[in-house]
């Protein structure tokens, strides 16, 4: 019995305790009004709960899980962050104030640059940044930034700098923030050649992001194929497959990747790369789902309404369909969510290393190539924006994942 | 014969044909870089002014054995590498990759187990303590925290970690000893030199393995403490620690054992990133380099020997868990 059915069982029978009649001979004044307000509320009250009652029971597995993931509260809310998070990455030249190779001559490894509302004087304006750049402290040959607090300019919506297409269709040069005069705006600092970190952090999001995906697609559909038929089958087919995958498991990830975009061509363009390392990372990705599937389905095999589902004639690809994919499905959903933050990261690791996403292409692995030195960092700590940026990204996936695993298990308490 | 030994037979037969296939994958995975390493070599020397003529690049392909087709390189790699020990040239090195890898893999191999041996002397009990304390402070905490060690990629632990040591104490953690130490002879100095760079690569391994560790047991051992023997257990006055021990504790194992099979060549494939970023002298950034240079024997030797590890790995634990569970000794040994 789930909570909520506990919850409405507790009230039902709290109502009917309410209606036990009074004991006779204490008939009228205030018992008897409150007796009947009390029988009044909770008849209404029953019929409402009911009818409640009725809806949970008829409800589909789907509307249970959906209902039970809404009060998990956390993982609902990451749910939300990760749908925005896509969304700027989608949209990502929008969002980004500039593009991802602009760089500032003046602004070389610039500090983020902060937003005031309030001037040197106290006095209150719009959001605003004062004029800085960067210049080398000829005793430590860093980069110090430098603010002029003399000059304010106006920080505002919907600014025209540079151009680009929008979702690679629709030419603009709209961008979501920025400063009309051309004074930069560095949410997260800039790079060693005056580029915005902001803005790469967001460009680079949609390969990072998205390799998730392209890669969860791929070896969602393999494993869920071989892993189906490896199961219903059985027999040779069977052995084959499973052999298959242990032998694909014994080899090691990381030296396999690293192999594998190695071979990548340096002449590719970025599609293609990503393309490539997509992949590459559902190439192993694929086994682990296949294992599970393949598990379950000859669990399934054996189940007396797949059995009563056989007697009646059906054909096995109805079998399949109609009857074992969907107990699968739940399962399906959190693998998905879990598996994606392991592409994230994998894409990240090849790309640190060079091995994966190369210039001018970004993603958040090839943004932090320009973190590799700890002397580097130590001066300009900003520079580790894009690992922030990251963590976040999978640690909300995991939420999710578990969100949705408890909300799916239908034992729970 | 008992059962367990029949198994363990028939699972040590069934490796060899799995090492022999792997040992081929290696090699034709090594082999699908563009060019080989003679390309690389004429890149070079075109970079540095120098030039080869088409006569000398083939003369080189014929003292390697590059011009021979694949399957034949392959023989004759197996060949010497089960009859001489011979895993053949790094063309980098001009050093034959035994003598590189037997003054690196130890380093990975020590760094690995330690690494391993810390996670899961502090995975399990934590896992433990966070599946009996369900719902405790201690128990989100950890949860917490498991999230973010399985969320944080190694490289980025010891990349946060050098720089929080470098900006306290000005102390630069590369490799596993400090410059005047490299190349010293063994003295208590140097070992203490040691222990001041060795701790990173450690914390970081360990960090990354906690988290998964953490989270199995205690799902595990949490479906475990509901069930009705150990209602039995405490009723019939067994104190907590024995309840714990004696019952759901080596049933919440099981998941457990079958992760050392993977659990050895992850932490490899780990070290080898972090080694990279810490700049170890280990395998790590050898095999970087001779992928990036196709220098293939020296790849190929490193891949095939982690993949053997693996499989060696995965009959270790498939072993540990016919052992330690009669269940599955007994369906094993009948499927046999």
């Amino acid at each position: 019995m789930t909570d909520l059915e506990t919850a409405l069982d507790d009230d039902v029978r709290a109502d009917e305790r309410r209606r036990v009649p009074a004991p006779p001979g204490e008939g009228g004044g205030y018992t008897a009004r409150r007796r009947a307000a009390l029988l009044r509320r909770s008849v209404g009250g029953r019929r409402s709960r009911a009818a409640a009652r009725e809806d949970l029971y008829e409800a589909s597995q789907r509307t249970l899980v959906l209902r039970r993931f809404r009060r998990h509260r956390l993982a609902h809310l990451s749910l939300y962050l990760l749908v925005a998070m896509y969304v700027c990455a989608i949209l990502a030249e929008f969002v980004a104030p500039y593009d991802k190779l602009h760089s500032f001559e003046d602004q070389k490894y610039a500090a983020p640059t902060q937003i005031h509302v309030v001037d040197e004087d106290g006095g209150w304006h719009l959001p605003f940044v004062y004029s800085s750049r960067t210049e080398i402290d000829q005793d430590t040959f860093t980069y110090e930034t430098v603010v002029d607090t003399s000059v304010r300019h106006p920080v505002q919506l919907f600014v025209h700098g540079d151009e680009y297409e929008l979702l690679g269709l629709i030419p603009a040069d709209v961008h979501l923030f920025g400063t009309p005069d051309g004074q930069p705006v560095f949410l997260t600092g800039a790079d060693h050649l005056g580029r915005d970190s902001f803005s790469r952090i967001m460009v680079g999001s949609r390969i990072s992001l998205l390799v998730g995906f392209g890669g969860v697609v791929v070896s969602f559909v393999l494993g869920l194929l071989i892993g189906g038929l490896s199961g219903y089958l059985g027999g040779r087919v069977d052995a084959v497959s499973q052999r298959a995958i242990d032998l694909i498991i014994s080899i090691p990830l990381i030296p396999l990747w690293m192999a594998l975009s190695a071979a990548v061509p340096q002449t590719w363009s970025g599609v293609q790369t990503y393309l490539a390392i997509t992949l590459i990372l559902s190439l192993v990705g694929w086994t682990g789902l296949a294992r599970v599937v393949r598990g379950r389905i000859i669990a399934l095999r054996e189940e007396d309404y797949v059995t009563a589902a056989r007697v009646s004639a059906m054909r096995t690809p109805g079998i399949i369909g109609r009857h074992m994919l969907p107990a699968l499905t739940s399962y399906l959903i959190v693998h998905i969510t879990i598996a994606i933050p392991g592409m994230i990261l994998g894409e990240t690791t090849l790309s640190f290393l060079g091995l994966g996403i190369s210039a001018p292409d970004v993603s958040w692995g090839s943004l932090l190539q320009g973190a590799q030195d700890v002397t580097v960092v130590s001066n300009y700590p900003w520079l580790l924006a894009p690992a922030v940026v990251l963590v976040i990204a999978v640690i909300l996936f995991n939420f999710v994942g578990d969100g949705l695993r408890d909300a799916s298990d239908p034992y729970q308490n | 014969m008992g059962p367990v030994l029949r198994y363990v037979g028939r699972r040590l037969l069934l490796m060899i044909p799995m090492l022999v296939l792997i040992s081929f994958l290696s090699f034709v995975i090594i082999q699908l870089p563009p060019g080989d390493y003679v390309d690389t070599y004429a890149r070079n020397l075109a970079s540095e002014g120098g030039s080869v003529n088409a006569d000398q690049l083939a003369a080189l392909r014929a003292q390697y054995g590059l011009d021979q087709p694949m399957l034949v390189q392959y023989l004759v790699w197996m060949k010497n590498i089960l009859f001489h020990w011979d895993f053949g040239t790094s063309f980098a090195y001009n050093q034959p990759v035994s003598e590189i890898l037997a003054e690196r893999v130890p380093r990975t191999m020590l760094i690995s187990l330690v690494s391993i041996a810390l996670t899961w002397a502090i995975a399990v009990p934590v896992g433990i303590y966070s599946a009996v304390r369900k719902y405790s402070v201690g128990d989100y905490v950890v949860t917490f925290l498991s999230f973010v060690g399985l969320a944080v990629p190694g490289f980025l632990v010891a990349l946060v970690l050098m720089l929080l040591v470098y900006d306290h104490t000005g102390f630069l953690i590369t490799g596993l000893f400090s410059p005047p130490y490299r190349e010293a002879p063994w003295s208590v100095d140097r070992v203490l030199d040691l222990l001041r760079n060795v701790w990173l690569p450690l914390v970081v391994l360990t960090v990354a393995g906690i988290g998964g560790i953490v989270r199995v047991l205690r799902a595990s051992l949490l479906d475990e403490l509901g069930k009705q023997y150990v209602v039995t257990a405490r009723a019939k006055g067994l104190t907590e620690g024995q309840v714990l021990r004696r019952y759901p504790l080596r049933l919440a194992m099981n998941p457990l054992l079958s992760t050392i099979g993977w659990m050895l060549p992850a932490t490899v494939g780990g070290e080898i990133v972090v080694s990279k970023v810490l700049n170890l002298p280990t395998t790590g950034p050898v095999l970087l380099e001779s992928i990036q240079s196709q220098d293939m024997y020296l790849t190929g030797a490193i891949v095939l020997l982690l993949s053997a590890l693996t499989i060696i790995g995965t009959v270790i634990s498939d072993v540990a868990l016919a052992v330690a569970d009669p269940r599955i000794r007994y369906e094993r040994s009948r499927a046999a």
